[in-house]
C-alpha cells in the first residue's frame, strides 16, 4: 500500500524494519509468552548484537592495537583472575560476613587495579586518528557472522542478568533489566577504544551488493530493462531512453539491494518461527507453560524451574541480539546515542501485548502491524488534522501547532493501541492457542 | 586556610548540588512509593506524569508573565505550582477513572498494571508533546544567585567561591515543608492512618470500615502534588524538556527501592542515597586533594573514581546490589 502511495524504497525499508521488529518480538514473546518472565532490557540486548556487528566486521586498528592492546589485554586478564577468585572463594569458603565483605574489597580493589592499568592503553588507542578510528576495531570477518555473536553476546549478558534478577517478583524484575540495560548502554556509549561511542562506527561491510557497483553491472541494467520493457518503448528518442533508463537502474539498485536484505531477514525470520512453534508444541513448550502458570506445581513435578528461567532468558535474549545485529547490518552503522528505551523496549513490549504472547504468529503480526503503524502514524495523523481543520485558514495557530506536532502524536496512538488491547482483547490480537489432545 | 578551601571547595561542588538533585529524587520517588503502597503497582508513568505538572506549571507560569504578575525575587512559577498542580490532580484522576479502575476491580495482577501504566506513559508523553512541544524549555525568572561565587570570594578572602543558586535553597526548603507535612498527614490523621493500614492489608482495612475510594482519591491527590511540585522544582533548578524527565524516572525507581518500596520515609532517604553516591563517585577530587594533602603528595591525575559519564550507571548499580542483597530495601518496605 505504501508502495503505491510513497514509493517502492519506502515500502522495502519499512518492511525490512518489520520484519526485524518480528525478530525483536519474537524474543520478548519466548520470554513473556512461554514463561512469563519480563524483560524490559531489550534495548540492551540490542545494542549488544548492534555492537556484535562491530566488532565482527570491522577491520582491525592495527596502529591502536600495537599503542594500547597490551594494556587493554592485561585489563582483560585481570578481569578473568578477579572473577576466578571470586569463584574459588565462593566455593572454598562458609557463607558468612566476612566472605561477603572480602567479595566487595577484591571486586572494588580490583575495578581500582584495572582502571589504573587500562587508562593510559585507551588514551593511546583513542589518540590514535581520532577522527577516523580511535578504537580497536574488529576481526574484519563477513558481517553476516555477526548475527550469531550478537546471539552470543546477548545470550551472556541475559546469563549474567539472569542470574542476579531472576528471582525476583516480576515488577522489580522490569524494572531490574531496564535498569541494567541503561547501564549497558551508558557503557558503550563512553568507552570508546571498544566502540567508539557517541562518535559512531559507519560504512559497516555489507552482506549485500552495493548500489554503485549494482549501477555499472551490465545483468542488472539488463534486468531492469526487462522489467521495465514496456515503460521505456514508449519513448522514441534514444537518447531520451537512455536517460530514464539510467534513473530507472538508479531507482532499482536500491529497491533491489533492500530486496536483498529483506531475503536474509525473512530467512532468519523463518528460520525462527520454525524453530519456535516446534519448541512451543514439544514437551518442553508444555513444561514452560506449566511452570508459567503454576510454578509450585511444577516444581512440585520435579521441574526445575529456576535452571528454565534461566535458560528460556538466555533464549529469548539471544534472539533479541541477533535483531540487533540486523538492524546494524541493514543501517550499516552503528550510533550507540540512538538506542534508547522506548523505541527499542517499550514499543517492542507494545508489539508483544498487541501481537498476542504466546502466539509466535501474534508476535509477528505485532511487529508489522506495529511498526507500520509508528511509521506512518504521522503522515495518517497529518492528513486527519488537515481533514478536520479544512475549514479553518491555514494561518490559524492551533492548526500550525497541531501541524508541527504530528511527531508526536505516534506516542498518542501506541497508547491508546495499548490501552484498549490490554483492555478489550487482553491476550492481543491473536491469542495463544493451545491444542489439548 | 587550605582545609578551610577544601571544605568549601566541597561544599559548592559535591555537598549543595546533590542536597538539590537528591530533594528532587525524594519527592519522585515518595510519590513512586505512595502509588506502589496504595494502588499496588509500579508505575512507569512517573516521570511522564512529572513533565505533565511540570508543563502545566510553565502555562500558567508564562500566562502570570504576561499579566505582569510576579513575585519579584522569587521565581513567578511558585505562583502558579497550586493551579499546576490542580491540573496534575485532574488529568490523574481521569486517567485513574478510564484506566486504572478497570483493572482494580478486576483485581489484576502487578505486571498488567505495570503494562497499563507504559500505555499511560505513552499517552502523557504524546499530550505533553503536542501542548508544549519537546524542545529546552526555561521558565525561572527573578533573583538567580543568593551568594555569587565571586562575592564569596571577596567576602571571605578564600580562594573557593561558593555560589548558592536560589533555585537550590528554594528546592530543599520546599521539600523539607512539604516532606514534614506529608509525615504529619499520613503519621497523625485518620486518613493518613487509614491509607498506611490499608497499605499494610488491604482486606483487613476493608472490613474495619475503611472506604476504598476514598483513599485511592487521596492518594492520586498526594501524588499530584508530589509530581508537581518535584517536577516544577526539578524544571526551576535545570531546565525542563519531556525526555529529560521519562530518564530520571529511573534513578527515581531507584531511589525509591533504595529505600524500601512503599516506605515514605525510605523514599525519602533513598533520594539522597541515591544523589549523594552519584556524585561523590563522579566527583574529580583533584583540587580537593590539592588543598588538603602536602605539595609533595599532589596527585597527577584528576583522582575520579568513574567518569561522569557513569552517572546514572552509578545509580543503577546501587539499586542492583540492593536488590540482590537487601530485596526490602536499606529501611525495611515490602519484601518482594
Amino acid at each position: 500500500m505504501v508502495g503505491i502511495f510513497q514509493s517502492w524504497n519506502i515500502a522495502l525499508s519499512i518492511f525490512n524494519l518489520c520484519l526485524i521488529s518480528a525478530v525483536m518480538t519474537m524474543g520478548a514473546n519466548i520470554q513473556w509468552g512461554y514463561a512469563g518472565l519480563i524483560n524490559f532490557g531489550i534495548m540492551g540486548y540490542t545494542a549488544l548484537g548492534g555492537l556484535a556487528a562491530v566488532l565482527i566486521s570491522v577491520d582491525p586498528v592495527q596502529e591502536a592495537w600495537r599503542a594500547g592492546g597490551f594494556d587493554i589485554l592485561m585489563s582483560l586478564w585481570l578481569i578473568v583472575v578477579m572473577v576466578l577468585v571470586i569463584r574459588f572463594i565462593l566455593k572454598r569458603f562458609e557463607k558468612s560476613k566476612i566472605r561477603t565483605y572480602s567479595i566487595a574489597a577484591i571486586i572494588i580493589s580490583g575495578i581500582l587495579l584495572i582502571r589504573f592499568s587500562a587508562e593510559p592503553g585507551i588514551e593511546a588507542i583513542e589518540a590514535v586518528d581520532p577522527a577516523k578510528t580511535g578504537f580497536l576495531g574488529g576481526f574484519g570477518l563477513p558481517i553476516i557472522f555477526s548475527w550469531i555473536v550478537g546471539a552470543l553476546f546477548a545470550g551472556g549478558l541475559a546469563f549474567i542478568v539472569g542470574k542476579v534478577a531472576l528471582g525476583l517478583r516480576a515488577d522489580y524484575l522490569a524494572i531490574a533489566t531496564l535498569l541494567i540495560s541503561e547501564i549497558v548502554i551508558a557503557i558503550i556509549k563512553h568507552e570508546d577504544w571498544l566502540t567508539r561511542g557517541v562518535k559512531n562506527v559507519i560504512g559497516l561491510k555489507r552482506p549485500a551488493p552495493y548500489e554503485v557497483d549494482l549501477q555499472t553491472t551490465d545483468w542488472f541494467i539488463k534486468l531492469v530493462e526487462k522489467f521495465n520493457a514496456g515503460k521505456l518503448s514508449v519513448i522514441e528518442n534514444l537518447a531520451d531512453r537512455q536517460a530514464a533508463l539510467n534513473q530507472l537502474v538508479i531507482e532499482g539498485s536500491s529497491v533491489f539491494v533492500k530486496l536483498c536484505y529483506s531475503g536474509l531477514f525473512l530467512v532468519v525470520v523463518i528460520i525462527l518461527l520454525i524453530l519456535t512453534q516446534k519448541a512451543l508444541y514439544s514437551p518442553w513448550g508444555r513444561m514452560m507453560r506449566a511452570i508459567r502458570d503454576n510454578e509450585e506445581a511444577a516444581n512440585a513435578m520435579g521441574k526445575n524451574v529456576v535452571k528454565q528461567h534461566l535458560l528460556i532468558f538466555i533464549l529469548g535474549s539471544a534472539i533479541v541480539g541477533v535483531a540487533g545485529a540486523m538492524l546494524v547490518t541493514q543501517d550499516g552503522l552503528f550510533t550507540p546515542g540512538s538506542y534508547r528505551p522506548m523505541r527499542y523496549t517499550f514499543l517492542i513490549w507494545v508489539m508483544v501485548i498487541v501481537g498476542g504472547s504466546g502466539n509466535n504468529f501474534g508476535a509477528i503480526l505485532g511487529g508489522f502491524v506495529v511498526w507500520f503503524l509508528w511509521i506512518e502514524a504521522a503522515p495518517i495523523s497529518l492528513f486527519l488534522i488537515n481533514f478536520f481543520t479544512a475549514g479553518i485558514p491555514e494561518t490559524n495557530a492551533l492548526k500550525a501547532h497541531l501541524i508541527e506536532s504530528v511527531p508526536y502524536f505516534r506516542f498518542l496512538l501506541m497508547g491508546l493501541g495499548l490501552l484498549f488491547i490490554m483492555r478489550y482483547r487482553p491476550k492481543g490480537i491473536l491469542p495463544e492457542k493451545i491444542e489439548i489432545k | 586556610m587550605d582545609f578551610v578551601n577544601a571544605i568549601i571547595l566541597l561544599l559548592n561542588y559535591i555537598f549543595i548540588p546533590a542536597l538539590t538533585y537528591g530533594s528532587q529524587l525524594a519527592l519522585g520517588a515518595i510519590f513512586v512509593t505512595l502509588i506502589y503502597g496504595i494502588l499496588r503497582f509500579a508505575n512507569f508513568a512517573t516521570g511522564d506524569m512529572m513533565s505533565f505538572g511540570t508543563m502545566a506549571t510553565i502555562l500558567f507560569t508564562w500566562y502570570f508573565q504576561s499579566l505582569g504578575v510576579s513575585l519579584g525575587v522569587l521565581p513567578t512559577a511558585l505562583l502558579a505550582i497550586p493551579f499546576g498542580i490542580i491540573f496534575m490532580i485532574l488529568y490523574m484522576l481521569i486517567i485513574d477513572k478510564f484506566v486504572f479502575k478497570y483493572y482494580r476491580h478486576q483485581k489484576s495482577p502487578p505486571v498488567q498494571f505495570a503494562m497499563v501504566s507504559i500505555g499511560v506513559m505513552f499517552v502523557t508523553q504524546a499530550v505533553v508533546r503536542i501542548i508544549i512541544g519537546p524542545g529546552d524549555r526555561r521558565f525561572f525568572d527573578g533573583e538567580k544567585f543568593i551568594i555569587k561565587a565571586r562575592e564569596f570570594k571577596e567576602m571571605t578572602g578564600l580562594n573557593e567561591g561558593l555560589a548558592l543558586k536560589s533555585t537550590q535553597v528554594l528546592t530543599i526548603f520546599v521539600t523539607i515543608v512539604l516532606v514534614s507535612l506529608l509525615f504529619w498527614f499520613l503519621n497523625r490523621t485518620k486518613t493518613g492512618k487509614s491509607m498506611k493500614a490499608y497499605s499494610d492489608n488491604e482486606d483487613l482495612a476493608l472490613l474495619s470500615g475503611i472506604d476504598p475510594k476514598k483513599i485511592v482519591l487521596v492518594t492520586w491527590v498526594i501524588a499530584g502534588i508530589l509530581a508537581t511540585i518535584g517536577g516544577a522544582l526539578y524544571g526551576l533548578d535545570k531546565s525542563f524538556k519531556p525526555f529529560t524527565y521519562f530518564n530520571n524516572m529511573l534513578p527515581i525507581f531507584a531511589a525509591a527501592i533504595v529505600g524500601g518500596i512503599g516506605n515514605p520515609f525510605g523514599a525519602f532517604l533513598g533520594g539522597y542515597v541515591i544523589a549523594f553516591s552519584e556524585i561523590l563517585l563522579t566527583y574529580a577530587y583533584k583540587k580537593f586533594f590539592m588543598y588538603v594533602l602536602p605539595e609533595s603528595m599532589e596527585p597527577n591525575s584528576l583522582v575520579q573514581l568513574l567518569s561522569t559519564d557513569y552517572k546514572f550507571a552509578v545509580s543503577f548499580s546501587i539499586l542492583v546490589i540492593v536488590l540482590i542483597y537487601r530485596p526490602s530495601g536499606i529501611f525495611k518496605g515490602k519484601v518482594l
